[in-house]
């Protein structure tokens, strides 16, 4: 079983590697729209590669009004 | 299709298609590679008369309210339909406001009746103003065993045998209450006739027929005018089939053109450009010399389709990039926001035309629409069939107020006298929008008279409507604008939201206060966030009552600040 910590670390690297930035660049507190210039499909693009990389499924409506990388992984670890 | 001129209502029009085309198919729900359901019309008479009936047996008379607060789904239209059965009034609100928003549209329309989604009821009863929810019977879709839903029913159960009573309605009594903004301030209730959905769906239908066979792709939001009738009205009273996704990962939306043969698809911008970002990229990645007669074969569609659409001859010369959309895709419609000519010229080089139109909910829905005749990338099309348009007070250049006449536009505004006459002018709906109607009779747009703007995701964003999110922060007075408006700006483009921002005497700007502005920022939906923020030092004007003057406002900055250098990105 992963920890938060480990979750968050791992969708930082995802995010980084899926948008093409360094991963030094981000950080778990991030506004994820702002930082990675994405729009919310872009936001659902990534939320895809993340459920296949933890083996999980998440409902769109659990990315609603989710803006930072740290929120979205606790809503990934309760699905864990 | 039925003769719409014949019903009097939408009930009457959609109990007829039932019968007439029972073993076609008028729904798919799909979520990622399931299939959740396909029913026919007849399958969905049968899931959708119980309901009405269920719903009579709660006290649901003619003319009372009922909303929905649902994703796009089956159970979104079976519960439309059987609201419309009983002569009922429908409310459709957007799912993606925050329940306290959702909540005050509730109260502030009155509703009766609530049918909602398991995870929309969870946040509701949450938040504040919960326990003032007025609606008699709350109907919750997909909630799991043993959930707590604080006394609603669940949406399954509501179900009674027997035969439901059909209520009819005239043509002028009210079909919908359609909120085109105002959550956070004055609520903006259009208030939509029967006549107003029938008139509407005989133009488009004129323009862009349906028929059994077709199927239409949903992924607008059926709570938005636009997909309620091109992904539910248009399609059901022609005998087509409407196809949901319950996700709207742009992967599965790929995936559902080949899957479900797709003929019709409603997008806003924001999904058109995922759509040409995903198509250039796999361009991109073509070897060169495949790439180089794609490009040949994109150029020479582009000549021979030049005056109008050849969708036989492009599906031959553009065979590859067509089965990627399933083969079946006839056009695109665009609307709700400020379509790129370049993306719009893109598909159509394709063989796949999008045509772009122009509407607002007040208008019923469209109001423009490109007929392809020929295809034109820089106008939102010519007026739909029935509707008069004329420019107000125009400029030298032909410029003014786009102004609406029309059996589509709707009766008035829910409760809000003073708003409708200021809108409805000698049955002339003014639009706030800027625009002109070029020789050939296109309408090109140009920026906005009002103080809003429309996002990329086609979401209406009215200023005051977030002002209440920046309450508290340690300045003196605040105010929100659309930048366009403060400094008018003959476009479409960069249409954002700033903060006006007045200090008390002595209080400075801090990073500590930046960090505040940016976290209350953040707790915004994203469609409804600032961009930047402008300090004022003047006391704001005000009204009697202490209102803002806002336009007296806008008319002091924009005479002493410049936008390039007055407005700081947050």
């Amino acid at each position: 079983m992963r920890t938060p910590e480990e979750t968050v670390e791992e969708i930082l690297s995802l995010a980084a590697v899926h948008f093409k930035v360094p991963r030094e660049q981000l950080s778990p507190d991030d506004d994820f729209f702002k930082k990675l210039k994405i729009d919310s499909l872009q936001a659902l693009e990534l939320l895809t590669r993340l459920e296949h990389h933890f083996n999980i499924e998440l409902p769109d409506y659990e990315m609603q009004g989710v803006t930072d990388f740290r929120t979205l992984a606790e809503r990934i670890q309760a699905r864990l | 299709m039925l003769d719409l001129g014949q019903y009097t209502c939408l009930g009457a029009a959609l109990r007829e298609a039932l019968e007439r085309w029972p073993d076609e198919t008028c729904l798919i729900e799909a979520d990622r590679e399931r299939e959740n359901c396909r029913l026919t019309y007849r399958q969905f008479q049968e899931a959708a008369l119980p309901l009405a009936r269920g719903l009579q047996h709660l006290g649901f008379a003619p003319g009372d309210r009922a909303a929905i607060v649902m994703t796009n789904q089956s159970k979104w239209l079976i519960s439309a339909y059987a609201i419309f059965y009983g002569g009922g009034v429908l409310v459709p609100l957007d799912y993606k406001l925050s329940a306290r928003e959702q909540l005050q549209l509730l109260a502030h329309s009155k509703v009766q009746v609530l049918v909602i989604e398991h995870h929309l009821w969870r946040a509701m009863m949450q938040a504040e103003g919960f326990k003032d929810l007025g609606a008699k019977t709350v109907l919750v879709t997909e909630a799991p065993a043993g959930a707590d839903l604080a006394g609603a029913g669940r949406w399954e159960e509501c179900r009674a045998s027997g035969e439901p009573q059909f209520v009819p309605r005239a043509r002028r009594d009210v079909a919908c209450i359609v909120y085109s903004s105002g959550t956070g301030g004055r609520p903006k209730g259009c208030v939509l006739t029967h006549e107003n959905y029938l008139e509407q769906c005989m133009a488009l239908t004129a323009l862009f027929p349906f028929w059994p066979g077709v199927r239409y792709l949903s992924i607008l939001p059926t709570n938005h005018a636009i997909d309620f009738m091109v992904g539910f009205i248009g399609p059901f009273t022609c005998g087509a089939a409407v196809v949901h996704l319950r996700t709207l990962r742009p992967e599965y939306v790929r995936d559902a053109f080949p899957r479900y043969k797709i003929t019709y698809l409603g997008l806003v911008p924001m999904v058109l450009t995922n759509l040409e970002r995903g198509l250039r990229a796999r361009f991109d990645a073509l070897p060169p010399y495949r790439r180089f007669i794609l490009n040949r074969l994109i150029g020479l569609n582009r000549r021979l389709t030049r005056r109008r659409p050849n969708l036989t001859l492009s599906r031959l010369l553009l065979r590859q990039v067509h089965q990627a959309f399933g083969g079946e895709l006839r056009a695109l419609f665009g609307g709700g926001a400020f379509m790129e000519p370049s993306t719009l010229q893109f598909f159509y080089d394709l063989g796949i035309p999008v045509a772009n139109g122009y509407g607002l909910t007040e208008a019923g829905t469209a109001i423009t629409l490109n007929d392809f005749k020929p295809f034109r990338a820089d106008t939102v099309g010519k007026p739909l069939p029935g509707m008069e348009l004329k420019i107000v007070n125009p400029d030298a250049e032909g410029v003014g107020e786009v102004a609406v006449r029309s059996k589509t536009v709707m009766s008035h505004y829910l409760d809000d006298p003073e708003l409708t006459s200021e809108t409805i002018q000698d049955g002339w709906l003014l639009t706030g929008d800027l625009g002109r109607l070029d020789a050939a009779g296109h309408l090109q747009l140009f920026g906005r008279v009002k103080n809003m703007i429309v996002t990329e995701g086609g979401k209406n964003v009215y200023p005051e409507d977030i002002e209440n999110s920046f309450e508290g922060l340690a300045v003196k007075e605040l105010c929100v604008f659309a930048a366009n408006y403060l400094w008018p700006a003959r476009t479409l483009r960069a249409e954002e939201l700033i903060i006006v921002l007045r200090f008390d005497v002595g209080k400075e700007f801090t990073e500590t206060w930046r960090a505040d502005l940016a976290a209350r920022d953040r707790r915004l939906p994203d469609f409804k966030r600032i961009s930047g923020y402008v300090i004022w030092d003047e006391d704001f004007p005000r009204t009697a009552s202490m209102k803002i003057k806002r336009g007296v406002l806008a008319e002091a900055l924009r005479g002493k600040l410049d936008r390039e250098t007055a407005v700081v990105k947050l």
